[in-house]
């Protein structure tokens, strides 16, 4: 009985079946009341790829993030990671948008880092030293470790968003999904942020980031996804980021000029 | 000044006092630290009066008898805040619109059969403003034990209580019973108000909860040490507001806060004069 019980713990909340894609997203539906947020949304995502989602405010991308980490139930369809229910898996990661984070909490970026490990230390332990070192790891990979013992209010913005992928880190997640990280960084943190995408690239993490910036997600991204309710393209930018499919999405909020380099796209849906 | 202190310790009723305003205090403290941590200091104070039906029927039911009496304050909080959440979730208001029109109808209640059975020696101000001198031995051990047993439960789970107040979707995304701990984090602050009811009272109960914590939380970089000053800060403010209270005949629990809101004050003035010189 006891065996039972332990090889059920053990095999069932993180089986992973390796013949099926890692992400598998089939004819998802999610209503709010009612409203439908999401319609028709199937996909699927290889470990290792990276993916910019793109499209106007309120299109459901926050809605979509929810459903894949398994924190809302789909209203109908199933979302599969290696197979299985999001509900098991603890190797998904969500990272906050910066301006739904309480910066004045009293912790510090160790400490943030560290909450990554929660799920896989379980319920009734304290941090150990081999928590640490694995906490400490994740900080150097991010260049974060001389700023380990800062008040997290302190980082600038690049840094926060640093932050929060060592904390995904620390979770040894699969998948990495960030709400607009990009908004408001400047350049420089911008490709701070980018060569870490590179290393979780190397480690075959994949990342799926809501973006507003469509120059930024035709090329620094494997994929994109246009998304507005339903899914209005989804493969390599170039293919989607096509006239007709970005007025799709977008509607009349955006304005394409002609010019000697080319087709200009004006995208003014950031503040409506 | 040896004497100003060892005078009023020589009545058993100011140690027995002293140690619950302690005990009650350090429990208040860890407690609040979430309390301020998650802004639910109207959640606090609202639960605070909504006990009064309770204990008013409590006291027609089984007379004066604390442990029963704190059983009643204990079974109506819980039964409070149930119905704040099933008020906003059906009603579909918001959280702190369902949390007044609960709390302060029961509070109405509590008051109209506290003045119906007025005749029984049952004073509306000693639920209001607390009696920490009138602890008994048992009603002290009752305290430690059940401020024991919250202060074991905060630490347990204190891990997954500062996921849980700091970023409640990685809560969610790592597993962590988030619901279950929710109503824990009710049922904890439920008791802590029960427990601190006879030492301050249920008007300035809010104090307890809030005030030393906003005041380690004005100096403290990481949540234990916040909880760890909070603690000390309400230990000297019982402390300090017991004397105050003995040699100024001021009522116990409003010379507790007093003390409080008093450090508060220095420490938010230290902090803002630290802050210009620098």
């Amino acid at each position: 009985m006891f065996e039972k019980i332990r090889s059920l713990k053990l095999s069932k909340p993180s089986a992973h079946d390796d013949d099926a894609p890692f992400l598998k997203v089939s004819d998802l539906h999610v209503r709010y009341d009612g409203i439908p947020a999401l319609a028709n949304i199937s996909f699927e995502l290889n470990l290792g790829e990276h993916v910019a989602l793109v499209g106007p405010n309120g299109a459901g991308k926050s809605t979509l993030f929810k459903v894949i980490s398994g924190v809302l139930p789909p209203t109908s369809g199933q979302v599969k990671i290696s197979g299985e229910s999001p509900a098991g898996h603890i190797c998904i990661a969500y990272l906050p948008q910066s301006n739904d984070v309480n910066w004045r909490f009293p912790v510090t970026v160790r400490d943030v880092v560290m909450m990554g490990r929660v799920g896989k230390m379980g319920l009734f332990t304290w941090p150990r030293n081999k928590d640490w070192d694995f906490v400490n790891a994740c900080l150097e990979q991010v260049n974060l470790t001389d700023l380990a013992f800062r008040q997290i209010e302190e980082l600038s913005g690049g840094q926060k968003q640093r932050m929060f992928i060592a904390r995904a880190l620390a979770q040894e997640a699969e998948l990495v999904m960030m709400d607009e990280p990009l908004n408001g960084l400047d350049i420089n943190s911008q490709e701070e942020v980018f060569n870490i995408f590179e290393l979780l690239k190397k480690q075959n993490v994949s990342v799926i980031v809501a973006t507003h910036d469509l120059g930024l997600a035709s090329e620094r991204f494997d994929k994109a996804m246009l998304l507005n309710h339903t899914l209005l393209g989804y493969g390599k930018p170039e293919e989607i980021f096509s006239e007709v499919n970005l007025k799709n999405a977008y509607g009349t909020h955006l304005q394409f000029i002609e010019t000697k380099e080319g087709t200009m796209v004006i995208d003014d849906t950031c503040c409506p | 000044m040896i004497n100003f202190i060892l005078d009023p310790l020589q009545y058993a009723f100011m140690q027995r006092g002293l140690a619950a305003a302690i005990l009650v205090g350090i429990v208040c403290a860890m407690v609040g630290t979430f309390v301020v941590l998650r802004g639910m200091a109207f959640f606090g104070d609202a639960l605070a009066h909504s006990i009064l039906p309770g204990i008013a029927i409590g006291y027609l039911v089984s007379g004066g008898s604390q442990t029963a009496l704190f059983w009643w304050g204990l079974v109506t909080a819980v039964l409070a805040s149930l119905g704040i959440g099933a008020v906003s979730k059906g009603a579909k208001l918001s959280d702190d619109t369902s949390t007044g029109i609960i709390f302060a109808g029961m509070f109405a209640l509590g008051i109209a059969l506290i003045s119906r059975i007025g005749s029984y020696a049952v004073d509306l101000t000693h639920f209001l403003f607390g009696n920490v001198l009138a602890v008994s031995e048992n009603d002290l051990l009752l305290t430690a034990i059940l401020g024991g047993l919250v202060a074991f439960i905060i630490i347990i789970f204190y891990k997954e209580f500062m996921v849980l107040s700091f970023d409640p979707v990685l809560a969610a995304t790592l597993r962590v019973p988030s619901k279950v701990l929710e109503n824990l984090l009710l049922v904890l602050i439920a008791v802590t108000i029960v427990v601190s009811l006879q030492t301050v009272g249920i008007a300035l109960m809010v104090a307890m909860l809030v005030t030393p914590a906003a005041s380690a939380y004005l100096v403290t970089r990481r949540m234990h040490s916040m909880m760890i000053l909070a603690s000390a800060l309400a230990a000297v403010s019982a402390v300090l507001g017991l004397y105050t209270s003995f040699y100024f005949a001021i009522p116990s629990g409003a010379s507790i806060v007093l003390v409080s809101t008093f450090l508060f004050l220095i420490i938010w003035a230290g902090k803002t004069v630290r802050q210009k010189s620098l």
